[in-house]
């Protein structure tokens, strides 16, 4: 906290309301098993449209979406309430895709139109945007791109290849960043690009990863836009991203945190439960006493997680050092809760039929997602002056 | 603006009015920190006593407690911003330490009118200094099995044994001991009795212990024959365990908060010393895994705050719960991380016990370093703390090796 007043870190009662309901029906709706059905069945999509849908529904997709383009105009708080119980199941539907990178690019640089085109769609469920910001090599740096948008008369032509675009093997639009020849490699004059899947010369070969989550590669050869298709202020698009990012670092965090809640919930369940030596092995204080760590970090990390939230809405100048805090913080959190999780299982926390084992393959993609904890610390480091 | 923001508005006023400038940026104003008042008390320092007197007349020592009592009658929210209003300046508490933060509170809730007619007053003026008789040579983690006699004779009990770890006794005025007051009881948190003495009573022999850091907060307490009137008895007689984890509960969240200081400030410090001790006068530390190391205090550090303030935002009651364990524990390790990184990147100037070659800025710190090793086994040791956060706050069944 810089100032001395810290930011109110509880919720009201509409989303301790929210809270409940959306874990309800996720549990109900969403069980974490899926992913395991998805992979097996080799499902082209990953994830539930019919869900989707009814939790846009439910109004859960836009409820941070000004009402203007179809939403309900809450805070990137209240979307953090749902993103924490949409965590908790490890939901592999579009939350990070479209309703953090996407909605918050074209929230924080899209113009009128590009909103109006597209935010109703995403709060009626209708509408999956990806942002196609990872290449290979980069590392998650957004001012690192091989990308190259080459200027032919009024239009450029985008050629290049992105990795891991999360959902971009079903997005309506593409959200893609590139650099004019002459800065590719240090990135200082890129910009984002809005493209139609479709269109000539984007190929999208669907990846398969450990945790579940939809991605593509998206391949760019000489892919023709307009002025109209740059998304923020040309040339800005580093710019842009660290505050889309920031925005989705925090996001992900609320993910994370409900995660590593659920991770640890089911591990307490399990420990009070499973006997040894005719003892519930929860009485072991070897056990208990790491139980108690998680239960630690898990209760410092939602402290991170709903100041970075709330700071989204109310205090944009502590949103770079809060949001890597957040980042930083779930990440270790998750992780830990997730391997804990599995030791504490046993035998059966190592097999695939249980559901623990996703815990920590969704804990070290997160992890990776958006900057590794080292990477955040350095840059806390630097926003600190040392 | 609500009554709250309008209570705030008016104690951020008082305060920066009322606190002597002198001592501004002075503390991190923990319940812990600042002048402790009482009969041996020798303090001179006239900024000091007169914030002090200040905050007596303000009734504002103990803002909370009823204003028959000497409190200010206020609610505990507005007691945390007049708290939180010092902090925001870092000046201390006009009175702090124990009386005030965990016996006052006990007293309050289980003591006779008369008892607290007598004590609490004197507590919020400073005029008593109380310290606190629970751990025993054989009684630490297991404080229950605590073995100070209390014997009834007449209208006095009389007491035999040893107190250890009295943090202070040789300064204060009254002691607050748990005694065995029934050796027969069937279990041993049974039969125990809180009886409150005057140190001054015949009997009773005070020794300090030293520490590694070479000075000490701590004494060893003996009772021979100690004879102590019947009417210092807090609460019923052999139940008295109840009222005893009702303080350590108090401790464990005053703790937490007393290590608490200012958000950022041990990434300053940290920061700060390494600048000193490595000669970097600005731009990143060159060493990136101690930076690496500074960042993961700095980020422990803001949680630390932001989960104190949580904490304090849904606290309705005056009763800390288990929470308290937490911010005990994360407290201590934070402290002792600042530590050990302050004197990793001290190196070898961070060696000396006293005399020439050294600071005293290093010398001081050294022993801060050391004492700070103290932080995690006093008040109930890290370990004792997720025996408790484990049955009651997890559920977990009653602990086995």
């Amino acid at each position: 906290m810089s100032g001395h007043r810290a930011p109110l870190l509880l919720l009201n009662d509409e989303q301790k309301m929210l809270a409940k309901t959306a874990h309800e029906f996720i549990r109900e709706r969403a069980p974490a098993g899926r992913i395991r059905t998805f992979r097996d069945s080799k499902d082209p999509v990953g994830f539930s449209r019919e869900v989707w849908g009814e939790m846009a529904e439910l109004g859960w997709l836009g409820l941070q979406i000004p009402e203007e383009y179809g939403g309900l105009g809450l805070g990137f708080f209240d979307l953090c309430v749902v993103l924490e119980q949409s965590g908790r199941e490890l939901m592999p539907e579009p939350f990070v895709s479209t309703l953090l990178l996407g909605t918050q690019a074209l929230l924080l640089g899209g113009t009128e139109e590009q909103k109006r085109r597209w935010l109703p769609g995403v709060a009626s469920g209708e509408k999956i945007i990806a942002l196609a910001h990872e290449e290979q090599g980069s590392h998650d740096d957004q001012w690192s791109l091989k990308t190259i948008s080459h200027r032919v008369g009024d239009r450029v032509e985008l050629t290049g290849e992105k990795v891991q675009a999360l959902d971009a093997h079903v997005a309506d639009a593409i959200l893609v960043s590139a650099a004019t020849p002459e800065a590719a490699g240090d990135g200082v004059r890129s910009s984002l690009y809005l493209i139609d899947p479709n269109q000539p010369g984007v190929t999208i070969a669907r990846q398969h990863r450990i945790d579940g989550m939809g991605a593509a590669i998206v391949e760019l050869d000489g892919v023709s836009v307009g002025q109209e298709a740059i998304v923020g202020e040309p040339d800005g698009a580093g710019w842009l991203l660290d505050r889309v990012l920031d925005r989705a670092r925090v996001g992900v965090a609320a993910q994370m945190l409900g995660a590593s809640e659920q991770a640890f919930d089911t591990t307490i369940r399990y420990l009070k439960e499973r006997e040894q030596f005719g003892v519930p092995i929860g009485s072991f204080q070897a056990l208990q006493h790491r139980a108690v760590s998680v239960f630690t970090e898990i209760a410092l990390t939602r402290s991170a997680v709903l100041a970075a939230a709330r700071a989204i809405d109310e205090s944009p100048d502590e949103v770079p050092r809060l949001s890597t805090l957040a980042k930083a913080l779930a990440s270790e959190t998750f992780l830990h809760a997730a391997k804990e999780a599995i030791q504490m299982h046993g035998g059966i926390g190592v097999t695939d039929e249980h559901d623990i084992g996703f815990y920590m393959k969704r804990a070290h993609a997160a992890y990776m997602t958006f900057g590794k904890p080292s990477r955040h610390r350095r840059r806390w480091a630097e926003l600190h002056g040392y | 603006m609500n009554e709250l923001d309008e209570f705030r508005e008016e104690a951020r006023a008082w305060v920066r009015e009322n606190a002597p400038k002198a001592l501004w940026g002075t503390s991190g104003s923990g319940p812990f920190e600042g002048y402790w008042g009482g009969q041996k008390c020798e303090e001179t320092d006239p900024d000091v006593l007169r914030w002090r007197d200040r905050g007596i007349e303000k009734n504002w020592t103990a803002p909370s407690w009823p204003v028959e009592y000497g409190g200010g009658g206020l609610s505990r929210q507005a007691e945390d911003i007049i708290h939180t209003e010092m902090k925001a300046i870092g000046v201390p508490r006009p009175i702090a330490g124990q009386g005030l933060c965990m016996f006052g509170p006990v007293l309050l809730q289980h003591g006779t009118d008369e008892q607290r007619a007598r004590h609490l007053p004197q507590i919020a003026r400073g005029e008593i200094r109380w310290c606190q008789g629970y751990s025993e040579p054989n009684a630490g983690s297991d404080l229950a099995n605590l073995q100070l006699k209390a014997e009834r004779d007449g209208d006095s009990f009389v007491l035999n044994g040893q107190k250890i770890w009295t943090s202070h006794a040789n300064l204060s005025d009254w002691i607050y001991c748990l005694t065995r007051t029934d050796p027969k009881a069937p279990k041993k948190q049974m039969g125990i009795s809180v009886i409150m003495a005057d140190l001054a009573t015949p009997g009773i022999t005070v020794r300090r212990i030293d520490l590694i850091s070479g000075y000490s907060p701590f004494c060893e307490t003996f009772f021979d024959d100690v004879r102590v009137p019947v009417e210092n008895l807090l609460g019923r007689e052999n139940e008295g365990w109840t009222i005893a984890k009702a303080i350590l509960g108090h401790e464990r969240s005053s703790i937490g908060r007393s290590i608490a200081r200012q958000p950022g400030s041990a990434q300053r410090e940290v920061v700060a010393r390494a600048r000193k001790h490595l000669g970097i006068v600005e731009g990143p530390i060159p060493d990136p895994l101690l930076r690496d190391e500074i960042a993961q205090l700095g980020m422990l550090e803001e949680a630390f705050h932001l989960t104190l303030a949580r904490i304090q935002q849904s606290a309705e009651s005056g009763t800390p719960g288990p929470e308290g364990s937490i911010t005990k524990i994360v407290g201590t390790e934070l402290k002792q991380m600042r530590f050990e990184i302050g004197m990793k990147v001290a190196g070898i100037q961070g060696l000396g016990w006293e005399g020439p070659g050294f600071e005293e800025d290093d010398l001081q710190y050294t022993r801060d370093w050391l004492r700070s090793r103290a932080a995690t086994i006093e008040g109930g040791s890290s370990e004792i703390q997720k025996n408790i956060i484990s049955k009651r706050v997890l559920g977990l069944p009653e602990g086995k090796s």
